[in-house]
């Protein structure tokens, strides 16, 4: 597997920490999910969530601080700096939000932001939609990963535009691209994956379940069969039926 | 002569109070800030006894001792034996059958929506919990203060810690008591005054992004809760979560935006990891802690193992040793 800023990850899937019935339900689900990174949100539980904290930590995985919530490039910015000094990582999952209702990303300000971000260090993991002009933009202003959506955050739409998602990926096979926002289900997971995306980020879709550790299970089977099939190269989609069984030697009377 | 401390005067701690008092003990009760005011989070609490929604997210041990809470708080106060509506907007009415999934104790309730809570407008369905209560919480730790007092126990205001105290003690001191494992959880809220509105029973709306519940303390008073954050930012309620909270309550009834902002505050809910509440016994003394957003709901069952341990050895689910 590829390198996010020199770390491989054991399994290609990150998973959120907010909303969760208790502690205890997201160490389980975590730990169920194989995942490889853990985010937390920074904004809101700015400054003393210490405990809380710990929890995360103790998970025994990269953390991913995001910037959730801010509205301008100088919020995320200023956000970015506090989580460096919490968590001591330079990994930062870049928000912008433009649309209150939507949360799509603001696309101006977030490559402003990001753009200042990878000038102070920070290593940038900008959550982004398939654009694919602002995407050449990100990476030039020292982007190394993107975050495509693939639906509006905490949607569960899975795959809104398939078309858009599947340009980007065969637009810059190189970069690092992780399905961010808008997953609902473990075959959306696999369906990104079998797209060739390098990983997924997922969080209201687990902690949300009815039971989140059997979610978090589910996601794992979902992220392995997934990358599995888009190594063994998958068939192509044929317009004609194709006989599957050799007609060769059948009595023909 | 008291035969038992008792630190800490929120509701864990005078439940812990008349727990011992009933079962014949004569507890001395301890709390830095005297009776309970505004320096308590249980000060705060939204006084729902309503453990059946609770079960759409906490553990099984809080639907079923809760149960038993409103039998419980009867003994000493008032109790609203009305039951409680959860209700959607028709945007998101699915998330009205997902929580009647994860739910039991409830029924569907359409028509007759209008009979049940007539000034309530607008709606097409609810859950109704129909065995759910709700109680006033000031007013519930004012009677169980007078009901203590008759038996002749009362609030000193004095700081103590369990090791400056001799003899078995109850440490009910909640967040202040920095237990291992013990986190805060800041929750805020809102008092308002809307003579307009009436409903009488607890209205939880579930919302994706600012689920709210409405109390009704009567007299057109209700308050309106509560944001659940992982913070110990223990300041002032955040002009985000008023917004929140108000915008949430006026989209379930426009008529709020016309009530009258009569207090807002925030505090420090203490919780465990699995954010179910706990009788730690460590010798001779017991922490009583942990009720999360569960103080009036899981008070007297919390109070009940710590005081049955302590008197005859019972160990309950709630019950850990150290």
């Amino acid at each position: 597997m590829r390198e996010f800023y020199g770390v491989a990850l054991a399994n290609p899937l990150m998973l959120g920490t907010a909303q969760y019935p208790s502690p205890a339900v997201l160490d389980a689900a975590f730990r169920a999910s194989g995942a490889a990174v853990a985010t937390v949100s920074l904004r809101r539980e700015a400054g003393q969530g210490q405990a809380f904290w710990e929890i995360i930590k103790g998970l025994g995985v990269p953390v991913l601080p995001n910037t959730a919530g801010c509205h301008s490039a100088r919020e995320a910015i200023t956000t970015a700096q506090m989580a460096r000094e919490l968590f001591e990582t330079n990994w930062i999952k870049l928000e912008v939000i433009g649309h209150a209702d939507t949360l799509q990303p603001d696309p101006f300000g977030l490559l402003e932001a990001t753009e200042a971000l990878a000038a102070d260090g920070f290593e940038v993991f900008p959550y982004t939609t398939e654009d694919q002009v602002l995407a050449a933009r990100l990476l030039e202003a020292g982007a190394r990963v993107l975050m495509p959506w693939g639906a509006p955050i905490g949607s569960g739409l899975g795959l809104n535009n398939r078309y858009g998602l599947k340009t980007l990926r065969a637009a810059f096979p190189d970069v690092l691209m992780v399905i961010d926002a808008g997953l609902g289900l473990p075959s959306h997971a696999a369906d990104a994956l079998e797209m060739g995306f390098d990983a997924v980020l997922l969080n209201t879709a687990v902690a949300q379940a009815g039971d989140p550790v059997a979610m978090a299970r589910a996601f794992a089977l979902a992220v392995q069969a997934g990358a599995l099939a888009h190594a063994a190269d998958p068939m192509a989609p044929r317009d004609m039926a194709a006989p599957s069984t050799p007609v060769l030697g059948k009595a023909w009377l | 002569m008291a035969e038992v401390t008792i630190i800490g005067a929120g509701v864990a701690g005078l439940w812990a109070a008349w727990e011992c008092s009933k079962a014949g003990l004569h507890p001395r009760v301890i709390d830095k800030n005297g009776p309970p005011g505004a320096h308590g989070c249980s000060w705060w609490a939204g006084g729902m006894l309503a453990p059946f929604c609770e079960g759409a997210v906490a553990e099984q041990q809080i639907v079923q001792h809760g149960q038993d809470a409103a039998r419980a708080w009867a003994e000493v106060t008032e109790v609203v034996h009305r039951g409680s509506l959860v209700v959607a907007l028709e945007r998101d009415k699915d998330e009205l059958a997902r929580f009647a999934r994860r739910t039991s104790g409830h029924a569907l309730v359409t028509d007759d929506l209008a009979q049940l809570e007539p000034d309530l407008p607008g709606l097409r369905r609810a859950l109704f919990f129909a065995g759910e209560a709700h109680l006033d919480p000031r007013r519930a730790l004012a009677d169980l203060l007078a009901a203590l007092a008759a038996r002749g126990v009362v609030v000193e205001q004095a700081s103590a810690s369990p090791d400056d105290v001799q003899g078995p003690v109850l440490d009910a001191r909640g967040y202040a008591a920095g237990l291992p494992g013990l986190r805060g959880v800041r929750g805020e809220m809102v008092v308002l005054r809307a003579p307009e509105i009436d409903i009488t029973r607890p209205v939880r709306l579930l919302h994706p992004r600012h689920p709210l519940y409405i109390v009704p303390r009567g007299a057109g008073v209700y308050m309106l809760g509560a944001t659940q954050i992982e913070s110990t930012d223990a300041r002032g309620v955040s002009a985000r979560s008023v917004l929140e909270l108000l915008s949430a309550a006026y989209a379930l009834d426009p008529r709020f935006a016309e009530a009258e902002l009569l207090e807002t505050g925030a505090d420090l809910r203490p919780a465990f990891a699995d954010n179910v509440p706990r009788v730690i016994a460590r010798g001779r003394v017991l922490h009583l802690n942990g009720l999360f957003r569960h103080g009036y709901l899981m008070a007297p069952a919390l109070a009940r193992q710590a005081v049955a341990y302590l008197t005859t050895g019972e160990t309950g689910d709630l019950l850990h040793a150290d």
